[in-house]
């Protein structure tokens, strides 16, 4: 029901972040040559095409309590989430993917054409956050009508947020089934360009709202902003 | 079939063994519309099922709420009582889970059977089978043979309990489906229904169609098919309306109650009973012999069900007798619109083709099939025989690395029936098979394969007495060849028949005989026809003239399937003239989008050569060609290098122009002044120049010299390969020689080659802190088994200090500080 086709059925193009792609690729303010401007569009062409977004959430009831965070199908302690949920009654569980035909496409030009491999890994990346940021101001729209206030998603392995909650997201949200997303041994989610978090609700709206990068206490990331 | 028909056969199987029951649910399915139960998961919820909880545990600490459950769906209808065994497998059940899997589906088939003796009505009990929840490899990390053994196992522990049959659901993956349908066909002979889950635009989540997964399932053989979860009944009829028109065998519907919606944590569905009746009548009128409910449904939406769909006369099952081969993400069908098999993946006077084979160079066959599919092919013929070579595992490798980067069909041709059983067991599709030919040695020999695994079989028109003369004899092999594949249980439409190319510089008459028996095949036998086109001007000068007129000549006389180089210009021009006069081609629509860019292209130069002809010379730079190595433009260095291979030596070309450019770029990288995708697009261009001047040293009997070999791999546990393929790339232009183990690698794997080829570096890569864990124990048991080996490490997640602390000799940052890196280990 979400799929890429119908966001841009809105008429309107995907709203690429170059800056975003162009920050994963490790761009710091070169100058851009003709064929390399020209590969990124072919890149974000081919994921237009390649692309089948997909997404899933749930509501449960969340209690904290003596520093663990009770989510109702985790427990967990995460100093960096509690920060992140103060005053929040409800959580949203979220999973997001672009599906298994952006991972066939890296796959093909990992073995081919890494020049192109690492701009689809960029952009793809990109376009999994744009795409999660997009629903997730709708979600936030809608709860705001209902008078909840949504915070900020935040991942399993943002800051000290147990990556291994990844498995009870997982079969909360019937994520292989739902939308395809599967868990290897190590926890890390087949097809790549997917995305687990929890937003949490609360009736009360604050005022400061750091999200992304920021919000994440890992401070020696390669990939921070 | 009436009722007390199939009483007798409940009780015969239930007593004398399993033949009997399995007779009687295939004759029923024959007969009438049968009913499936409804969902389990929230009515297990709704009694007292925690989040987190596995339901299937249920079957043993609480089975008398599966026998309720049970109970009640077929006391609404319900003819088929599905066991409370979606995900429970050997991954979640084992020794040290608290049960079993094999306790888990014995209770759970014993609660089926309770439910159906206390209802006092007759019922199949359906073993059910999920999917692991795992993506099979490539793309995730469960092995395809480890799947095949997972669904075995349960399969075969249903069956011994007394299951009547076998229903894999839920399949959003056709290879994984794959894997339990030969598990369940190779520990049991039970029937097997196979459901998968198809989105709202009738696509499977990694992307299949309705088309290619019923070409698979029934190649497979399996005992009917279907579609469930996902969707409601509204957002499936569409998709239901294409699986019955494709479909042979009895179709499967299994909706959800509507779509879901969270509330509270709790999902609840949009459709009552009563209109998920309504909708269900429709899917029975449409055709559908088995309708039942997925989630969210509930005893009464079965009732309604049964109900409403009352006195409806079942749509009798057509065969469709259509000639299909699938991928995992399309069906081609072989018929009148040509279909053009790329030749190119064969070694046959390929000299560089067989290099790549004795080296393991997968990249250049990828690079084969990427390219055949540019230009137009629809299926890839892959022959890797070679008699050096260990034919079937390397025919294994590559059908396995080709479906996994390129979405066509595959035609598997070997006459090693190793190699082709190995193919056709880990394709993710039905391939075509090439080939079978009238002798009943081949025919006993390829037949059973076809059977098990399922596929288009390639029939050459020849036998014991060798190629027939004359079109009429080689109608009689083709007509004998048709019985005896009937006998092994395929119809006509898995047969091609090839009918034989003779060249006519040997034979003047054999373009006319080939012509003829294409012709006759089609008219008289109601076959379909492929020919191996590039034989017929063996021998003869400029060969696309006589290869490309008798292609049209074969494509007019009904030919369906043409084995050809699709990167050859002629060939397609006939190919694309064909479709368009032949009417395949609706408005030229494919024609005028295939030459679109060759009309701009004349019109170009028509334009450029009246203003007074083209820009000559246009680059004064002192090299093109280090600069086409600077700035990426790959043709511009590979014509540059052309042009001074003429006049100047090889080694000239790499250490005066390619290295300094090379180095220029690495330096430019580490300065910041380029950024990751130009440093890339350099090195292909490199690359591609440094093949050129390869070549031409081994022209005049000389070598580059390599500077050492090298192992990369990404560690075991990690998936992601990217950062390790950037290394490899620019440790190869350097002049190195990389042993790329790929991903996922054992430690053990990674030693044991470091032993063996006695390197002295090697670079590992892991993308995620819960896969650094494993690059340690790489590394503790490289230095204690290789200690003269220098370990360099990068990703994502490292840093110099957690390098250190692991024991690395050296924490690379980013590419260019591991070939920093290797230049200092190998000079030294």
């Amino acid at each position: 029901m979400d799929r890429m086709e119908k966001w841009l059925g809105t008429g309107k193009c995907f709203p690429w972040n170059d800056k975003e792609i162009l920050r994963y690729l490790g761009h710091r303010g070169q100058e851009i040559p003709e064929n390399v401007d020209k590969l990124i569009q072919e890149c974000k062409r081919e994921l237009e095409q390649a692309a089948a977004a997909r997404s899933v959430w749930r509501e449960y009831p969340l209690n904290i309590q003596d520093h663990v965070l009770d989510m109702t199908f985790v427990q967990t302690r995460s100093k960096n989430l509690e920060k992140n949920l103060k005053d929040c009654q409800q959580i949203l569980v979220f999973g997001a993917t672009l599906g298994s035909g952006v991972d066939i496409l890296l796959h093909r030009y990992g073995r081919l054409k890494m020049s192109r491999a690492v701009v689809l890994q960029a952009a793809s990346a990109a376009m999994l956050e744009t795409y999660c940021d997009w629903k997730n101001e709708a979600l936030r729209q809608e709860y705001q009508e209902k008078g909840w206030y949504m915070r900020p998603r935040f991942s399993p392995g943002y800051g000290d947020f147990p990556l291994k909650c990844q498995k009870e997201i997982g079969a909360a949200l019937e994520m292989s089934k739902r939308i395809g997303v599967t868990l290897t041994d190590s926890l890390l989610m087949a097809p790549s360009k997917s995305v687990t978090a929890v937003m949490g609700l609360s009736r009360k709206p604050r005022i400061c709202s750091v999200q992304g990068c920021e919000a994440c206490g890992k401070e020696d990331c390669a990939y921070r902003r | 079939m009436s009722k007390d028909v199939r009483r007798v056969g409940k009780r015969i199987a239930h007593t004398a063994g399993r033949e009997e029951t399995i007779m009687n649910i295939r004759e029923a399915i024959q007969e009438r519309i049968l009913f499936c139960d409804g969902g389990m998961g929230s009515l297990l919820q709704a009694r007292g099922l925690k989040p987190g909880e596995l339901p299937g545990t249920w079957n043993i600490t609480h089975p008398e709420v599966l026998v309720e459950i049970h109970r009640a769906y077929l006391e609404a209808g319900a003819d088929i009582v599905t066991t409370n065994t979606f995900g429970v497998d050997g991954i979640k059940y084992h020794e040290g889970s608290g049960f079993l899997v094999e306790d888990v589906i014995r209770a759970a088939v014993r609660n089926g059977r309770e439910a159906i003796r206390l209802s006092g009505r007759d019922g199949f009990i359906a073993l059910d089978m999920g999917p692991t929840g795992k993506l099979l490899k490539p793309l995730g990390d469960l092995d395809f043979e480890d799947a095949v053994r997972l669904f075995g196992q349960i399969a075969s522990a249903g069956a011994k309990e007394g299951a009547d049959l076998i229903l894999i659901e839920t399949m959003s993956d056709s290879y994984e489906a794959k894997a339990a349908v030969l598990g369940a066909k190779e520990s049991c002979d039970l029937p097997i229904f196979v459901t998968m889950t198809f989105d709202e635009k009738g696509k499977l989540l990694t992307g299949g169609t309705p088309a290619s997964v019923i070409a698979m399932l029934e190649g497979l053989g399996v005992d009917a098919l279907g579609i469930n979860c996902g969707l409601g009944p509204v957002q499936m009829k569409g998709i239901v309306k294409e699986i019955l028109s494709l479909a042979s065998i009895p179709v499967i519907v299994n909706p959800n109650a509507g779509l879901p919606r969270s509330e509270n944590g709790q999902t609840v569905y949009d459709i009552d009973a009563d209109t998920f009746a309504d909708r269900m009548k429709e899917m029975a009128c449409m055709g559908a012999r088995v309708v039942g409910g997925c989630c969210g449904t509930t005893p009464e939406h079965i009732r309604r069900t049964v109900e409403c769909c009352k006195g409806i006369e079942p749509v009798p099952i057509k065969r469709k007798g259509r000639t299909v081969v699938s991928s995992f993400a399309q069906a081609v069908e072989i018929d009148r619109d040509p279909v053009i098999i790329g030749e190119r993946i064969n070694p046959t006077g390929k000299s560089k083709f067989k290099q790549a084979l004795r080296d393991h160079n997968l990249e250049y066959i990828l690079q084969e099939g990427v390219s055949q599919q540019e230009h137009g092919a629809h299926v890839l013929d892959v022959n890797v025989g070679l008699p050096e070579i260990d034919e079937p595992s390397m025919m294994e490798e590559v059908v396995k690395e080709l479906q996994s980067i390129i979405e066509l069909p595959l035609q598997i041709d070997t006459s090693d029936l190793k190699a082709m059983e190995r193919a056709m067991r880990v394709y993710n599709g039905k391939p075509l098979i090439n080939s079978v030919n009238g002798k009943e040695e081949s025919m006993r020999e390829v037949f059973p394969l076809v059977k098990k695994y399922g596929g288009v079989v390639v029939a050459l028109a020849l036998d014991e007495d060798g190629i027939p003369e004359t079109a009429e004899a080689r109608l009689q092999v083709a007509e004998k060849i048709y019985r005896t594949a009937a006998e092994y249980g395929i119809g006509p439409e898995d047969i091609v028949i090839d009918a034989l190319c003779m060249t006519i510089s040997s034979d003047s008459q054999g373009a006319v005989t080939t012509l003829e028996t294409v012709r006759r095949v089609r008219g008289e036998l109601g076959g379909k026809t492929i020919l191996g086109v590039s034989n017929i001007s063996f021998g003869l000068p400029v060969r696309e003239n006589i290869n490309g007129t008798f292609f049209a000549m074969a494509l007019e006389n009904g030919l369906n399937a043409a084995i050809i180089n699709p990167n050859s210009d002629a060939m397609m021009r006939v190919y694309h003239s064909f479709r368009a006069l032949r009417g395949f081609d609706d408005r030229c629509g494919d024609y005028i989008q295939a030459y679109a860019d060759e009309a701009a292209r004349r019109k170009a130069a028509a334009e450029t050569k009246k203003a007074g002809g083209a820009e000559s010379g246009k680059s004064n730079e002192s090299s093109p060609l280090a600069s086409g190595i600077e700035r990426g433009l790959k043709e511009q260095a590979v014509r540059a290098v052309r042009e001074l291979l003429e006049v100047r030596e090889p080694m000239d070309l790499i250490n005066q122009e390619m290295i300094p450019a090379l180095d220029r770029v690495g330096k430019g990288f580490e300065a910041g002044t380029i950024f990751l995708p130009q440093l890339l697009m350099s090195a292909e261009a490199a690359k591609a120049a440094f093949e050129l001047v390869r070549e031409s040293l081994q022209a005049s009997g000389g070598e580059q010299e390599k500077k050492g070999e090298i192992i990369l791999a990404t560690v075991k546990g990690d998936i992601h390969d990217i950062g390790k393929n950037i290394v490899k790339v620019l440790l190869e232009n350097y002049g190195y020689e990389v042993l790329d183990l790929g991903k996922d690698v054992p430690p053990k794997r990674i030693v044991d080659l470091a032993e063996e080829r006695q390197v002295k570096l090697v670079g590992l890569s892991a993308l995620m802190t819960t896969t650094v864990p494993s690059m340690e124990e790489t590394i503790r048991l490289l230095h204690k088994r290789t200690p003269w080996v220098k370990v360099m490490v990068g990703g994502a997640v490292l840093t110099k200090e957690y390098a250190d602390s692991m024991g690395a000799d050296q924490y690379c940052r980013d590419a260019m500080a591991s070939v920093n890196y290797a230049e200092g280990i190998f000079a030294g």
